[in-house]
């Protein structure tokens, strides 16, 4: 079984001694969040400038915070439910099919009529059609048959080349007055953040935090495979479904608050992975989001105001990431 | 061979007619100056562009899918575009003043050396798995794509990094698309040595025991993918797909023998960038819709179709 290569299936806890390492290894990861949030608002405040500095950063930090929950925890959803390490989400282009669809409603329904309604009911609308699709797309993809990994890898790829010309492509077909509108960044843009979704975002994502810690036991099943997971009693079907819409909310959360980020999944979660060798959904998720927390603002920070490479940070996490895919997919081919 | 050449010729035509300024063949025929030099400064170089550039990017696909010896290969998904591409930027950077032809040069030895990089990472990869060796080229693009952006974002050059990133050739005119009569003779030599490089195809060794150069032959094909395109990402940008999708239809109608396939695999090239251009300019008149764009959308629904209606031979 090729495919089997990549699954690396949780396996249950023995011992405490791993338990408290795996323990202290989140602990740590907090610490450092912490720091990373500290430093983020703090960093580079010129003297007089604090009553300005902190409430204006304060919502860019929320903002990145949440980008960095909403990539890490659509892609080790994903992970699990595919049964692969490899692909992502953002790698299958999903980012991009959120641009296509707001193109696209620019291209149907006209600039006037997109920009009269009111922004927050306008993204409702893009995050439910954004859940269709994917659920959709996913279901269709990775549910009929047990497929070849490389296959399926190279179909999201090509899946998302498809989408970002397609978004591209409808963006041309617009009056060029209203392309304005759409003008969708080719990568993230940290330093400048959709505050005014902000809110919305926030009440989106707190809205899945609980309910999908309710459900991690059920995603430790779902990485057992499809089989296993029915004969251990799993609603597969309808985790399945659970899991891939919550995976077309965040990114359509993420996306619209930054822009498509390629690689920045793949990289926390397998740090995460890395980090807490064999550990469970729960344990992992904390992990993988610190971690992206840690990266995201802590990058942020030393991005803009040590290093001053404005805007460079999502182009830096691209080329780390297409890296840690190429070595992925050597040592997956070697073994 | 007679009903595609006859339908370029139709295209080719209709290319010439196709713009948002007036002319017709009448007035050029009365003496109309200002006819003529629309004619011939802007649509014959446009047209002329698109021929070279569909039937020289369709014959360094297949050349590439020989020496790779697999069917998904293409300069766009092995990282020699995005090679041409960073070569180009360093050009304009470090050496801004240098003619045209030089920049083309520094681009084509990037492109040289992401062609040769790419296949030692084949070396590496199992025979048995040859959907691994696309996916381990795009990310290798990818990789060579996020230092050209990042190189790029640094020096205030991404508007070069748009230039080479979506094929257009709406700014082809007189003077400015000559390097692409380059890609014309390499497709000759493409043609030339197919023999060679069908054999090439078979495996270094069949290839050596037939008494093939193998290295020998093996360079040649490189440096002719190579610089086909570097001469295209520079004067057009680049032309994703292409290589790909013509490749696999011609292996379809006529078999892998190279002599017969290549002058289909040009025809039909030429033919899909001519139509994919003439859409491009007549769908949102008088915009255009760059032919990147559009050869983005057709080819990666091609590719797919390719990859997930697996009973064909795309797949040995």
């Amino acid at each position: 079984m090729p495919s089997d290569r990549f699954v690396q299936i949780a396996l249950p806890q023995t011992g405490q001694a791993p338990l408290d390492r795996a323990r202290a290894r989140v602990l740590i990861l907090g610490a450092l969040s912490l720091v990373a949030l500290g430093l983020f608002l703090t960093l580079g405040v010129p003297g007089g400038a604090w009553g300005f500095a902190l409430p204006f950063r304060a919502g860019k930090l929320v903002a990145l915070v949440l980008v960095a929950y909403a990539i890490a925890t659509s892609t080790q959803l994903f992970h699990a439910a595919t049964r692969n390490q490899i692909l992502t989400p953002a790698i299958m282009g999903f980012d991009a099919l959120y641009l296509m669809l707001q193109a696209g409603s620019v291209f149907f329904f006209g600039a006037m009529a997109t920009q009269d309604l009111d922004p927050i009911l306008k993204f409702s609308l893009e995050v439910i059609v954004m859940m269709v699709f994917s659920t959709g797309l996913f279901l269709w993809l990775f549910s009929a048959q047990a497929r070849d990994l490389h296959l399926l890898v190279l179909v999201g790829i090509i899946f998302g080349t498809l989408f970002r010309s397609l978004s591209s492509f409808i963006s041309r077909m617009i009056d060029p007055n209203d392309f304005v509108v759409v003008q969708g960044a080719t990568f993230a843009q940290f330093n400048t953040v959709n505050i005014d979704l902000l809110w919305i975002s926030l009440a989106l994502c707190a809205f899945t935090l609980p309910a999908l810690w309710a459900l991690r036991h059920q995603f430790d099943v779902l990485a057992l495979g499809r089989d296993m997971a029915i004969n251990l009693g799993l609603p597969y079907r309808r985790v399945m479904m659970i899991t891939f819409a919550t995976v077309g909310l965040l990114v359509s959360v993420s996306t619209a608050l930054v822009g498509p980020v390629t690689f920045f999944g793949l990289l926390v979660t397998h740090l995460a992975y890395r980090l807490l060798p064999g550990a469970r959904f729960g344990p992992t998720w904390i992990a993988a989001s610190l971690v992206a927390v840690i990266s995201l603002v802590g990058g942020q920070a030393v991005f803009e105001h040590v290093l001053d490479f404005k805007g460079t940070l999502s182009v830096v996490i691209d080329l780390l990431g297409g890296l840690v895919f190429l070595t992925l997919l050597l040592k997956g081919a070697q073994r | 061979m007679g009903l595609a050449l006859t339908s370029i010729l139709v295209m080719a035509l209709l290319s010439l007619t196709i713009g948002v300024a007036d002319m017709s063949f009448g007035a050029v025929l009365q003496g109309q100056v200002d006819d003529a030099l629309i004619l011939l400064a802007s649509r014959v170089p446009r047209t002329m562009a698109l021929i070279l550039t569909g039937a020289s990017m369709a014959i360094a696909g297949l050349i590439f899918q020989m020496l790779t010896r697999n069917k998904f290969v293409e300069p766009a998904t092995a990282g020699t575009a995005e090679s041409a591409g960073l070569g180009l930027l360093v050009a304009v950077f470090f050496l801004p003043t240098v003619p045209m032809l030089a920049k083309m040069l520094l681009a084509s030895g990037f492109a040289i050396a992401g062609t040769v990089l790419f296949l030692r990472l084949l070396d590496r990869l199992p025979r048995h798995q040859p959907l691994l060796v696309p996916l381990v080229g795009l990310m290798l693009g990818g990789v060579i794509g996020a230092v050209a952006t990042f190189f790029a974002y640094q020096t205030d050059l991404l508007q070069y990094l748009g230039i080479w990133t979506t094929g257009e050739f709406s700014g082809v005119l007189r003077g400015r698309y000559e390097l692409l009569w380059i890609t014309g003779g390499l497709a000759l030599i493409g043609y030339l040595y197919a023999d060679r490089f069908s054999i090439i195809g078979m495996g270094s060794d069949v290839a050596i025991t037939l008494g093939l150069n193998h290295r020998g032959v093996m360079w040649l094909g490189l440096l002719v993918v190579s610089v086909i395109t570097a001469v295209v990402v520079v004067t057009v940008g680049s032309i994703p797909f292409l290589g790909l999708i013509v490749p696999n239809i011609v292996s379809r109608m006529v078999g892998d023998n190279l002599r017969a396939a290549v002058p289909w695999a040009a025809s039909l090239g030429a033919g899909l960038l001519l139509f994919c251009d003439i859409l491009g300019r007549v769908l949102r008149a008088p915009y255009e819709v760059p032919i990147g764009t559009i050869l983005g959308v057709l080819g990666s629904a091609v590719f797919l179709m390719l990859l997930l209606g697996r009973h064909s031979h795309a797949v040995r």
